[in-house]
């Protein structure tokens, strides 16, 4: 379990994030959901590492995150951001090994090859191992992203807007796998999603951020209905059960 | 072709450049020339190879390949402090004319003018490098400013001395200062060799590296003040020659094609070799020493540079 307590990020006098306190389940999928600016992605950046909290601190079963050392932190919680700018050329293979630096720190022993073969049959990235990431499209670089994470093997997964940027039937791939992820492997996944209908249909649990605090923390079921989402989004939304996905029509609200 | 390969094929022709400096047209000279020359080939292969790990990681770390840690203003810093002696104390005293004094207190200059740049940066919390690089431009340019400033007042026979230290030059280094170069050197790279794989993974960029649990901020400080230092060291020795490393980097990347850092800065250090010994031998022998190396570096850097521009901005 991850817990967050009273974790708080100031710019300046301005309070981003602020004495947030939520508590994450192992073994489902967690949302952060909110409007622009409600500090869903300096959260998860202040979970992983990525950025110092001002004030709080976060535990990973009951370690305090600040007192680990990087290396095994890095065996145990993975990030991944939206964007992913590099200066180097790499092949899908290259960078899914990458994934095994924590455990290997870049000398691959068997077992790592197998962990990145599987990583990478595990995305469907088998043919076009060898293709270098600049030759691939957004989705097929998206899931070569994700593999590595998947080869660093981590309990919990966080993931900061991973559709970005992706059409709808690599969108839904890439939420089936993280399904899968949770499913199959029993990871723990952790993601910040700006599509609602997608946190709906995918999410076990969702935590609901605005203005830097948590306004809505629990079940799926709970925060998807019309009451709920008024209160995060300001916006009335009906929601229609279609298939056992409970749809928000936010078009013409 | 596989790196090896290539590997193998820049340093056999870097043993070529050896070589040829060495050995053409010796005519039996062993006891002076070939000494003489040995010393000028061990002080060209030095700085090559500072020069050329000096600016691979400091790409690698400030991510981006038109960069040479010249920016960082240790290149402005040693012109000051040349002009700042022949100022004050003039041409014939003994920092001017003694090279072991001279080249000691600029190497300690610019590295305690390193560390204090980057512990006055890194004290208030992790800031991005490139307010670093910003802080070490303006500064750049404040030393040469000064520089200039203090070099339009003092006698012109004065002014020649303070020229000769503008442009990097091989032809009259010292002989014990090369070993000691070769020492410092030496430590650092061994230092730096152990962390290249981690170096791979910094050329990820901050957040993948962090994600992969490499204490990243640590990092980038300890490789800024290596290459401080390895960049003192070969601009004490030889002169300011910092532009030189944008060459052999980008040609290493260009030919090795490697994101491996044992790779590129293999390539790299051999290529430095191969321009260096086998463009002062051109220098030598074909211009009849009617040239400085260092303007030939620099107008086929310069040219070599604006290629790199124009090709980076169409990749943009």
């Amino acid at each position: 379990m991850i817990q967050v307590r009273e974790l708080s990020k100031f710019y300046g006098k301005k309070a981003v994030v602020e004495k947030v306190s939520v508590n994450i389940q192992r073994g489902q999928i967690t949302s952060f959901i909110g409007p622009n600016g409600a500090g869903k992605s300096t959260l998860l950046s202040m979970v992983s590492r990525l950025l110092d909290a001002d004030t709080g601190e976060v535990l990973v079963d009951k370690d305090d995150v600040r007192k680990m050392k990087s290396n095994d932190f890095a065996k145990r919680v993975s990030i991944l951001k939206q964007s992913n700018f590099m200066n180097v050329r790499l092949t899908v293979r290259e960078l899914v090994s990458f994934g095994r630096f924590p455990h290997s720190k870049g000398r691959l022993n068997e077992e790592d090859v197998r962990i990145v073969d599987q990583a990478i049959e595990y995305m469907e990235l088998g043919d076009m191992e060898d293709s270098y990431l600049d030759e691939l499209s957004g989705g097929q670089r998206q899931r070569a992203f994700i593999s590595m994470v998947i080869a660093q093997d981590t309990e919990y997964v966080l993931l900061d807007e991973p559709l970005n940027n992706l059409d709808m039937k690599h969108s839904v791939q890439i939420m089936k796998i993280l399904r899968r992820l949770v499913d199959e492997l029993g990871k723990t996944v952790i993601i910040v999603l700006h599509d609602i209908n997608f946190a709906s249909v995918y999410s076990d649990r969702i935590v609901a951020l605005k203005d830097g605090r948590v306004v809505k923390d629990g079940p799926t079921e709970d925060i998807i209905n019309s009451e709920s989402l008024k209160e995060i989004y300001d916006m009335d939304i009906p929601i229609k059960q279609m298939s056992n996905c409970r749809i928000c029509v936010y078009f013409n609200s | 072709m596989r790196d090896s390969t290539k590997l193998i094929i820049l340093y056999a022709l870097a043993a070529l450049s050896v070589g040829l400096y060495l050995f053409h047209d010796l005519n039996g000279s062993y006891d002076y020339a070939l000494p003489r020359r040995g010393v000028k080939v061990a002080a060209m292969a030095v700085t090559g190879v500072a020069i050329a790990y000096a600016t691979v990681v400091f790409q690698t770390i400030t991510q981006n390949r038109i960069l040479t840690p010249s920016i960082m203003g240790l290149d402005s810093l040693y012109m000051l402090i040349q002009t700042l002696i022949i100022f004050f104390l003039g041409s014939t005293h003994v920092t001017v004319v003694n090279k072991q004094v001279n080249f000691l207190l600029s190497v300690a200059a610019m590295i305690i003018f390193a560390l204090l740049l980057y512990q006055l940066l890194f004290k208030k919390g992790n800031r991005p490098v490139y307010f670093l690089l910003l802080v070490g431009i303006i500064v750049g340019t404040f030393f040469g400013s000064i520089s200039t400033f203090l070099q339009v007042l003092i006698d012109p026979n004065e002014f020649l001395t303070v020229q000769d230290a503008m442009f990097a030059s091989f032809n009259n280094v010292n002989s014990d200062l090369v070993w000691l170069s070769i020492a410092v050197v030496g430590v650092c790279i061994v230092i730096g060799w152990r962390q290249l794989r981690i170096m791979d993974v910094i050329s990820l960029g901050r957040d993948i590296s962090i994600n992969l649990g490499v204490p990243y901020d640590r990092m980038v400080r300890g490789t800024l003040i290596l290459s401080s230092v390895l960049i003192a060291v070969s601009t004490a020795l030889v002169g300011p020659i910092t532009f030189f490393g944008l060459i052999v980097a980008n040609l290493s990347y260009q030919f090795l094609k490697s994101y491996k850092h044992s790779v590129t800065l293999a390539g790299a250090a051999g290529l430095s070799l191969i321009l260096l010994i086998g463009g002062q031998w051109v220098v030598e022998r074909i211009f009849t020493f009617s040239t400085t190396l260092s303007v030939i570096i620099n107008f086929a850097g310069g040219v070599y540079f604006i290629y790199l521009l124009l090709k980076e901005s169409r990749s943009a």
